[in-house]
This record gives C-alpha cells, sequence and structure tokens, in this order.
C-alpha cells in the first residue's frame, strides 16, 4: 500500500532532492556559461588537450577501402582528422564544405568513423560522397577518447610532429575553415 | 501600425505583468477580495498589450519594414506572404515575442472562462502566470527587442533561411510553444495549490484540461519537426536525438506523466505530491529547453544565433521559476494530506508505473543531452553520448511501457484482478501471435527481421488491448446497433480520447519499427532514359530542367516509378538555390502509397553531364509516424471535448462516469 505522499524522514528528503537536484545543474550551466564568458568557445578544445602529440591509435579500415588509420599517418606532414559518424545530423551539415575541401587537395584529410557500423558508415559515404584520404574505424571509442572528443563532429590539426595544434568542435563553417583551419595549416608548413 | 506603437505596448506590459504578479498574490494572502480582484483585468489587458506588439511586428514584416533591424535580418520583399508572416518567429526576438503573447492568451483564458475556480486559487495561479510573464518581458525588452531599428533603411532585407521556408515549419514553433506555454498553467495552478496548502480532486479536474491542451500541441509540435527534418533534410531519417529535438521531447515525457498522474489524483486524490512536483519538473524542462537552445552552450545543428548575455538572462530565470517552485514544493510538500491507499495490482498501481517508466525515460533523455556538460563540470573528462547511446537505453524503457499500456485502462481502481484482465485480453493475445508470424513470413528470419516484426507485435499488443478495451466497455458484441450507439454516445469522450490516442501510439510504434527495420536505399549517378531500382520499384529518370520559383531558382529533375504491372506515378525532386541568403536545399520528392514512401532525391552531377547522382529510398511504414501521431494529437483533443473539462460544467458527468465503468 502507498499513496506516493511524503510523510517520515525519507518522504522529507524526497521532497528536498528535487531542489538539491536543480541546484547542482543550475551550478554546472552556470560553470559552463561563466567558462564561455571568460573566453572559452565551447566549440574549441581545452588547453590540455592542445599542443600534445597524438595519441597511439591503430584503427581498422572500413571493409573494402584501403587501409586504416594510424599513429603513423599522423605524422610527417600536417594532416587534418574528422571525427563523424553515419548517425550524426551535424556531420551532414559540414559534409559539403570536407568535399570541398578534398577536391581542393589542400591539406590530407582522415575521417575517424566513431561508434558506427561500418556498413553504415560506407552506405553514408556512398551516399554523400566521400572526403577522406583514410578512415580508421572506431566503433568502441578507443580512438575518440583519446583525442577528447565531446560529441560528433570535431575536427583536429595535426603538425608535421604529431602534435595536435587546433580542435574544432562541431560542424565546421566555411568561415571557420577559410579564416581558422586553412590559415593555421599554412602557417604549420613553414 | 508603427513599429513604435508596438514597442511602446511591450514596454507597457511589463509593469502590468508586474501588477498581476503580486498584488493578486498579496490580496490572497490578506483574504482581501478588492486586490485579489485585480488578476483578471490585468491579465486581460497583458494579452491586449502584447497582442498589439505581435501585431505590430507581423505589420513590419508584411509591409518589409527593413528600418526594424529583426524584419532586415530576417525578412525579404520577394518572399512569399506565408514566409514573410512566418519569419515573424523565425529568429529569436520574434519567438520570444511569439511565447509571451501565447503565456498572455493562457492567461487571459483563465481570467475570462475560469469563473467556477475559487477565488484565491485563481489570483494566485495568474499571479505565477504574471510572475512567468514577468520575466520573459524583461528578458525581452533588455536583450532580445525586435523592434530595435536601423537608420538608414537598407533597401533589401537578408532573407530567411530557406530550410525554414516551408509550410511544416511555419506552424512548427507556434505549436511547440502551445506545448510549452499551455505547461505553464500546470505549473502556475501547482504553485498556487502549494501556496494554498491544498491538492485535492477538483483541483486535478482545473489542471488536466490545459495540460491536455498543452500535451496535444506538442505532440503535433514535435510530429511537425520529425516531419519537416524527413522531407526537407533529405536523408531520409525522422529523428536524431539532436539536442533541440530532446529538449522538445524531454518535457513531452514527464508532460505524458503528469496527465496520467492528474487522473490518480483526479479520481482517487492520491499520488498529489508527486504530481504537483511533476507539474513543476514539466514546465522547468520547457524552459530548460529554451536555456538549452538559445545559449549556445551546447552544439546543436538548429541552435538560434547564440549569445552569452541571453544565456545568463535565462538561467537566471530558470533559477528563479525552478528554485523558487521547488523551494516551496520542500516546505510544503510533506504536509499535503495524504490520499486513498491502493494495491499494488489496481488502476492507481499501473499509473504510478506508467510515471516512474515516463520519468526514467525523461531522466535518460536529460542525462544524456546534458552529459557532455556534466562531464566536464565533473573533470571526467571529455566524454559525450550519441544516437547510439539513447536507443540503447530508451527502447528498453519504452518496451515494458507499451506492454503495461495494454492492460492498464483495464485495471480497476483501488485493488484489481490481473488474471481476470489477462483473460479477457485472450483474443488480443492471439491477434498479436498472429500478426507476429505474419510478419516474420512477409520479411524473413534475418535478426533485423525478427526485431522489427517483434516492433509490429508489440504495437499490435498494444492496438489490440485497447481495442478489447474500448469494446468492453461499449459492449460491442452484446448489444443491437441502437443501444450501442447510445452506450458509445454515454461513454465519455475522456474515453474515447484515451482509446484514440493509445491507439495513435500503437500506429506509431509500426512506423518507428518498420521504418528502422525494412528502409532500402540505393544510390546511381543517372543520365536521362536510365533507371535505378529500389524495394522492387523501377525508377526512370527522364532529365532535370531549371525553373524558377518566387524567390529562388531549381534544378527539377521528372521521374517515373512502377512496380510490377502497376501504373507509373510521376516524382519531381528539386535542387533549389534561393537568391537571398543563396542557400542551396534539397526538395525530396515523397510519393506515399498509404503504408510507404517512395522518397526521390536530386543531387549533385558532375558539371555540364547532363547526368545527377540520384539517391531513391523505399521507407516502409514511415507515414504511420505522421498517422500515429495525428491520433495521439486528437485522442488528446476529444479528451479534451469531455464535458467534465469544461471549466464551470456541472459535476454531474461524475455519475456518467460511474455509469461507464459498469
Amino acid at each position: 500500500m502507498s499513496d506516493g505522499t511524503p510523510k517520515t524522514n525519507s518522504g522529507r528528503l524526497t521532497a528536498i532532492a528535487p531542489i538539491l537536484i536543480a541546484l547542482l545543474l543550475v551550478a554546472v550551466f552556470a560553470k559552463r556559461l561563466i567558462d564561455i564568458q571568460g573566453g572559452l568557445d565551447p566549440n574549441q578544445v581545452e588547453s590540455v588537450l592542445l599542443d600534445t602529440p597524438v595519441p597511439e591509435i591503430d584503427l581498422l579500415p572500413l571493409p573494402g577501402r584501403g587501409p586504416g588509420l594510424t599513429t603513423k599517418n599522423l605524422k610527417g606532414e600536417v594532416t587534418v582528422v574528422n571525427i563523424w559518424g553515419s548517425w550524426c545530423v551535424a556531420c551532414l551539415s559540414e559534409h559539403p564544405l570536407l568535399m570541398k575541401v578534398a577536391a581542393e587537395n589542400t591539406v590530407p584529410l582522415h575521417g575517424i568513423a566513431w561508434r558506427d557500423e561500418p556498413e553504415a558508415s560506407l552506405r553514408w559515404l556512398a551516399r554523400n560522397g566521400d572526403p577522406y584520404n583514410l578512415i580508421g574505424q572506431d566503433p568502441i571509442s578507443e580512438a575518440a577518447i583519446a583525442f577528447g572528443v565531446t560529441g560528433a563532429p570535431e575536427t583536429f590539426v595535426v603538425d608535421p610532429e604529431g602534435v595536435i595544434r587546433y580542435k574544432h568542435v562541431g560542424p565546421i563553417t566555411i568561415t571557420d575553415w577559410a579564416e581558422t583551419i586553412a590559415p593555421l595549416v599554412e602557417q604549420l608548413r613553414q | 501600425m508603427n513599429p513604435e506603437i508596438g514597442h511602446y505596448a511591450l514596454a507597457l506590459a511589463l509593469p502590468v505583468a508586474l501588477v498581476q504578479a503580486f498584488v493578486p498574490l498579496f490580496g490572497a494572502a490578506r483574504r482581501d477580495a478588492a486586490l485579489m480582484a485585480v488578476a483578471g483585468p490585468a491579465a486581460l489587458l497583458q494579452m491586449l498589450l502584447i497582442g498589439t506588439a505581435f501585431a505590430a511586428l507581423t505589420q513590419a514584416f508584411i509591409a518589409s519594414d527593413f528600418s526594424v533591424i529583426n524584419v532586415y535580418q530576417n525578412s525579404h520583399t520577394a518572399k512569399p506572404l506565408l514566409y514573410k508572416i512566418s519569419g515573424v518567429w523565425g529568429n529569436h526576438e520574434g519567438s520570444l515575442l511569439l511565447w509571451v503573447l501565447i503565456l498572455a492568451v493562457f492567461g487571459a483564458a483563465v481570467a475570462a472562462f475560469g469563473g467556477a475556480l475559487p477565488d484565491r486559487l485563481k489570483a494566485r495561479a495568474l499571479a505565477v502566470q504574471g510572475m512567468i510573464g514577468t520575466g520573459f518581458l524583461a528578458f525581452i525588452l533588455f536583450t532580445s527587442n525586435p523592434f530595435l531599428r536601423v537608420n538608414p533603411t537598407p533597401a533589401q532585407g537578408l532573407g530567411l533561411n530557406p530550410l525554414l521556408q516551408d509550410p511544416g515549419l511555419a506552424i512548427h514553433p507556434p505549436m511547440l510553444y502551445l506545448g510549452y506555454v499551455g505547461f505553464s498553467m500546470a505549473f502556475s495552478f501547482a504553485v498556487a495549490a502549494l501556496l494554498e496548502g491544498r491538492v485535492d480532486a477538483a483541483w486535478a479536474r482545473w489542471v488536466r484540461p490545459w495540460t491536455l491542451a498543452a500535451w496535444s500541441f506538442l505532440t503535433v509540435g514535435i510530429g511537425l519537426g520529425s516531419w519537416w527534418a524527413y522531407y526537407e533534410l533529405g536523408w531520409g531519417g525522422w529523428w536524431f536525438w539532436d539536442p533541440v529535438e530532446n529538449a522538445s521531447f524531454i518535457p513531452w515525457l514527464t508532460g505524458t506523466a503528469l496527465l496520467h498522474s492528474l487522473i490518480v489524483v483526479e479520481k482517487r486524490e492520491a499520488l498529489k505530491s508527486w504530481t504537483i512536483l511533476l507539474a513543476i519538473v514539466t514546465f522547468s524542462l520547457s524552459l530548460l529547453g529554451t536555456f538549452l537552445v538559445r545559449s549556445g552552450i551546447l552544439t546543436s545543428v538548429h541552435a538560434f544565433a547564440s549569445d552569452p548575455t541571453r544565456g545568463v538572462f535565462v538561467l537566471a530565470l530558470l533559477a528563479i521559476a525552478v528554485g523558487g517552485s521547488l523551494t516551496l514544493y520542500a516546505i510544503r510538500a510533506p504536509k499535503l494530506e495524504p490520499g486513498g491507499l491502493f494495491s499494488p495490482i489496481s488502476r492507481e498501481s499501473g499509473l504510478l508505473i506508467n510515471n516512474l517508466f515516463l520519468a526514467t525515460a525523461a531522466a535518460t533523455v536529460l542525462l544524456g543531452t546534458l552529459y557532455p556538460l556534466i562531464a566536464d563540470a565533473l573533470e571526467l573528462g571529455n566524454l559525450s553520448v550519441g544516437a547510439p547511446y539513447f536507443n540503447t537505453v530508451f527502447i528498453p524503457l519504452m518496451v515494458p511501457l507499451v506492454l503495461l499500456m495494454g492492460i492498464g485502462p483495464m485495471m480497476a481502481w483501488k485493488r484489481s484482478d490481473l488474471a481476470g484482465v489477462l483473460a479477457r485480453l485472450k483474443g488480443a493475445l492471439f491477434g498479436v501471435g498472429l500478426v507476429f508470424a505474419l510478419a516474420l513470413s512477409l520479411s524473413g528470419i534475418d535478426a533485423i527481421d525478427i526485431a522489427g516484426s517483434a516492433g509490429i507485435a508489440l504495437a499490435a499488443w498494444l492496438f489490440f488491448a485497447s481495442f478489447t478495451e474500448w469494446a468492453g466497455r461499449v459492449r460491442l458484441f452484446k448489444l443491437s446497433p441502437a443501444n450501442l450507439w447510445k452506450r458509445v454516445k454515454a461513454l465519455p469522450r475522456a474515453s474515447h480520447g484515451m482509446t484514440i490516442a493509445h491507439m495513435g501510439m500503437a500506429v506509431l510504434i509500426v512506423g518507428v519499427s518498420g521504418s528502422s527495420a525494412w528502409k532500402q536505399e540505393n544510390i546511381l549517378t543517372m543520365g536521362a532514359g536510365e533507371t535505378i531500382t529500389v524495394a522492387g520499384f523501377d525508377v526512370t529518370f527522364h532529365g532535370a530542367e531549371t525553373i524558377r520559383g518566387p524567390n529562388y531558382e531549381s534544378v527539377q529533375g521528372t521521374f517515373s516509378a512502377t512496380r510490377g504491372d502497376g501504373k507509373a506515378v510521376t516524382l519531381k525532386p528539386e535542387r533549389r538555390i534561393y537568391d537571398q541568403p543563396a542557400q542551396q536545399t534539397t526538395e525530396a520528392a515523397i510519393h506515399t502509397a498509404f503504408w510507404a514512401d517512395l522518397y526521390v532525391v536530386l543531387g549533385d552531377g558532375p558539371a555540364d553531364t547532363g547526368r545527377y547522382v540520384v539517391r531513391a529510398y523505399f521507407e516502409p511504414f514511415v507515414p504511420f509516424l505522421w498517422y500515429g501521431i495525428l491520433m495521439m494529437g486528437l485522442g488528446g483533443l476529444v479528451s479534451l471535448s469531455d464535458r467534465r473539462h469544461r471549466i464551470g460544467a456541472p459535476l454531474r458527468a461524475a455519475s456518467i462516469v460511474e455509469l461507464a465503468k459498469g
């Protein structure tokens, strides 16, 4: 038998719990907003990951599509690494830009297919075009966690020594590419 | 009408809202009838003022008055009239104005039609509405004023995002806001009841119609958004677990729970404090959605241009509304009179379990949506979740809920007999077995076929069980047609509404399961005269031509599709390039054959070859999603038309309920 109305001590706790949870959430939001006002761009990397070498990865290829992606591939020249998945809506919005970048062939663009079925990834690429040089599968988030990915899509710029120099969270726009990423790639080449 | 008149009316609405927020509250505390009576006229005046402001802004959009920055940024003279009007709420400032307008209309409706409400409850509920209005009016006036001018006046506007120039999306935001804001009524009544220190069956009867209306609008609003994503974005999906979609879905889940727990309060005076909490939480989550969308703290494809100042303002509003109401809850809820007792096997228990599943589902979706923020704040590192998380955790919560939905409505109040209920459902169970076997025999025995067939069988369970329950109530197979019709008419509309909405849910599940399991697609670079096949359809391309629309240029392909000996249907997908802003959109061509869609998209082709990338999808059961959502919305409205829900209706309806339960 129950009537859902708190009467006992535990009942009083039930009555107080919602406000405590709400206060915690408000604190989390406030911290985020303060960080944003203090200059944190939610579409930018936390400083810890900037300027550190890329993590050790050795990712399998998508079946029937050339070699996979390993740390070796991210050394020796400036590269751009894009995290995506066929389930990711926002990835589609940046896709035309990636296709354009690939067509201009200015910088090797590698993909990490994050938490995706290989067939789904391949279908998605067949449907929307394949801008990637190499693609590694990351079904269990090993690379995503190592790269500190917060959501898809994310894009990293890696210098010739294999050090992460820039991270962009969320879809890249033409402005992001023209004003930030492309100049950085140029600069890192020198 | 002059934009300044609108601006002035909006500025005047703020002090009126302040008066509405505090004078009646003070009056209720002092039992001063004159002060309490201020609430009604204040609410009506507020609606008049905000209505004037909204009309002035709409007028500026229709007349393309580009001296108003908001119009300049979001409109264009060449836009069709419909999209000039929908441009009013196709941007941050204007959509907030629509938000407060709806709030004011709801408030005025309580003032005008709430004659039967106890004076103090009415005064307090309107005061809480006034507080919400005050917060949002201040937000608009101080951070998001739609009436700001620019000098010199630009000759032409920047235009509305072409993706938003769509009939479905033109009415999507108003529907969504009718839902969000409608829940503010439940919130206001909940806070008023806490102030009164009293929650009873009559209270639930007053709150339920507002909740039903809000729920119906939100259901249809979310459905419209999903429909739009399906046909406009051109990649054939209909739900993506994007933060902005989740922001509307979470209050829907708790609102659905609220709708059901209110029944328990009304019928049995139990679950009172839980229901009050749900009312507070549902509106708080609506506010949270507003905050997430407008502050830019999460990455989403749908977000409005974000601005941290606005984020701080909305967060402050959220903190005051949620903090204030939940503090009041923490103090007052333990003192609410406990309600009736019930056994673990009873209608009450069924509705309580329904609530637990829905609340858990809402918490799960909320956690997934906020996970990047929470992980970041706790310095757990950077982790986030996508569609795989949501599908993994959400489906296991929904399956038992739907199983319960079949049984729950047949259980008696207080103490029920589970074996008896299941015995009545033997026919339904037999039907489920038949449907499952039929689905398997038509599809196959791969894992995906079994999963899809199981989903359809689950839907069949809900459909047949709902039908059995309804048939039992009207004694479908026991009465002569004339008596049957009398019986159908005597059954409360709320019961018919429930059956329609539950069956709508069954139809929706067919859509979800079938489209997830058996979608087929094919992609080909095609020239004129070539044929692509998908799911037994031969789709022949007859070439593409450039056509001119009112404010865009379009490449339109012509396809004909045949299946076997059937007659051909013509499909004309387009790729449009809008003039201003110059942006490309795909217009998929969709042929709906009752249970499935044939969906053709014209892609880019290699330049100047006359060849195009063509994507053809066979989308089985997708139309069922829309049928199901419409049935759910209709069920809500039918239930709303129940005479018990008309404020001020005599309470003799209760006896009809007893009769109907028979």
